[in-house]
């Protein structure tokens, strides 16, 4: 028997993973990423003639149980309509017996590639953006729980998307998970920080909250997306990755710092409670109001309600001046 | 607060301190009253004119020179039935004008969308 060489071996590999898409709509353009159980592919939708992403499960995965789950994920995509989360046009089996599904081809660039020239507020309006699909998600019962930069794509126009759901939990809408939850995970792959069950781990260190980490899955709530916000926002401002221990220094703002230290807090009590609670208090930062996860000393107040006012601070003391300068004029 | 209201409100209470500070020339302090009320008068005028600019233009800097200029022109007019006093009359007046065009921009309520 002849033996393969290692580049042939690798290039049949590569072959095999190809999607037989005999019969569907699809045709391959090229491959896009590699995900946890399957890979991403840039197909043409020879129908519409449009660019369209494929998910495919892999080849070597037991069909069965990850094919199920596979759909899951595009059921829940399915099921969160939202200018923020990517849209899932398609799901199904291919000829080959993998399972796939469909969604829109996302082109821009990822959140730590666009943020590197923008400034403090473009930084926080954009994390407002993305937290509004989370939240829209945790509305519908759904938490996301892979919620890193990597997972965030910009579009060519400026929209934010939300992606890779494949992690995601489906629970009873609420802060609590319902017992009966239904997870999309997750996968038996080289990647040790994906692998799931009670007592293990999924998700992505520096981004994951300390009870997800433990591996405590069926306690897990929507706070937990709240813990990976703040890690997302601490990474905007800081360009640096950051874990638990939290040291957002440097020239973040202290409101920003403690905006993002309530985020991730240890105890989920003491986080915020929801993203579109996290996304107030940037708000009342951006309008210049006080922010709930900070007390402002005296002079700190004072220096904010100058900055907020400052035309009209301004306007004011011209107009005071004027009226002090008429007075020492009459008494001449 | 809705936008004329708030021209309105800051127009008057302008408006009587700068009649009020009339006081401070003696050749006109036995006018102080009608001087006050006149001053008052003027000034929510003033700030009902530049509210309804705010309601309809969102600009500051167009705020800002409208308010000016209602100001100004009222001032003026004030001026001429005086007789003289443009400087001490125009400059606050316009002041104030420019004030309440800046603060009806900037805070306030603006208008309320229609229900279809």
């Amino acid at each position: 028997m002849t033996q393969l060489s290692d580049s042939v071996v690798a290039r049949l590999r590569t072959e095999m993973q190809v999607p037989d898409l005999e019969g569907t709509r699809y045709r391959i353009v090229r491959h896009l990423a590699r995900g946890g159980m399957g890979s991403i592919w840039l197909a043409e939708d020879t129908v519409l003639k449009r660019r369209v992403a494929l998910k495919v499960l892999d080849l070597v995965a037991p069909a069965d149980d990850f094919g199920a789950r596979l759909l899951q994920e595009a059921r829940i995509l399915a099921g969160l309509e939202h200018r923020g989360i990517v849209p899932v046009h398609d799901a199904g089996t291919l000829a080959d017996g993998r399972a796939f599904y469909c969604m829109k081809y996302v082109e821009g660039q990822t959140l730590a590639q666009h943020i590197a020239a923008k400034n403090i507020q473009e930084k926080l309006r954009l994390l407002e953006r993305i937290a509004e699909p989370v939240d829209f998600a945790h509305a519908h019962g759904v938490i996301h729980r892979d919620l890193k930069p990597e997972n965030i794509m910009i579009g060519a126009f400026g929209e934010v998307l939300v992606m890779d759901w494949g992690l995601a939990k489906v629970g009873a809408p609420g802060l609590r998970s319902a017992e009966n939850e239904i997870s999309t995970l997750v996968l038996l792959t080289p990647n040790p920080s994906r692998v799931t069950g009670q007592g293990t781990v999924l998700g992505t260190p520096g981004y994951m909250s300390p009870e997800q980490a433990r591996g405590v899955t069926t306690q897990l709530d929507r706070r937990a997306d709240i813990f990976s916000l703040g890690a997302i926002l601490a990474f905007m401002l800081t360009g640096s990755v950051r874990g638990e221990a939290l040291a957002v220094k440097g020239n973040v703002p202290r409101p920003l710092r403690a905006i993002c230290e309530k985020a991730m807090a240890a105890d989920p009590n003491a986080r915020y409670q929801s993203a579109g609670e996290m996304t107030d208090d940037i708000e009342c930062y951006l309008n210049g109001a006080p922010v709930l996860a900070y007390s402002e000393g005296l002079l700190e107040r004072a220096r904010r309600i100058y900055a907020r006012h400052r035309t009209a601070i301004v306007l004011v003391a011209a107009y005071l001046l004027m009226r002090v300068l008429f007075i020492l004029l009459s008494r001449r | 607060m809705n936008k004329v209201l708030l021209g309105l409100v800051l127009g008057a209470i302008l408006g009587a301190i700068d009649g009020m500070t009339a006081w401070l020339t003696p050749e006109v302090r036995a006018q102080i009253a009608g001087i006050v009320i006149g001053s008052t008068v003027k000034g929510i005028i003033a700030g009902v004119l530049i509210g309804v600019f705010a309601r309809k233009v969102q600009s500051i800097a167009l705020g800002i020179g409208f308010g000016l200029a209602v100001g100004l022109l009222l001032a003026f007019i004030v001026a001429q039935m005086q007789h003289g006093y443009y400087f001490q009359i125009m400059l606050p007046g316009g002041m104030v004008g420019l004030l309440v065009g800046y603060a009806t921009q900037r805070y306030g309520r603006g208008q309320q969308s229609q229900r279809t």
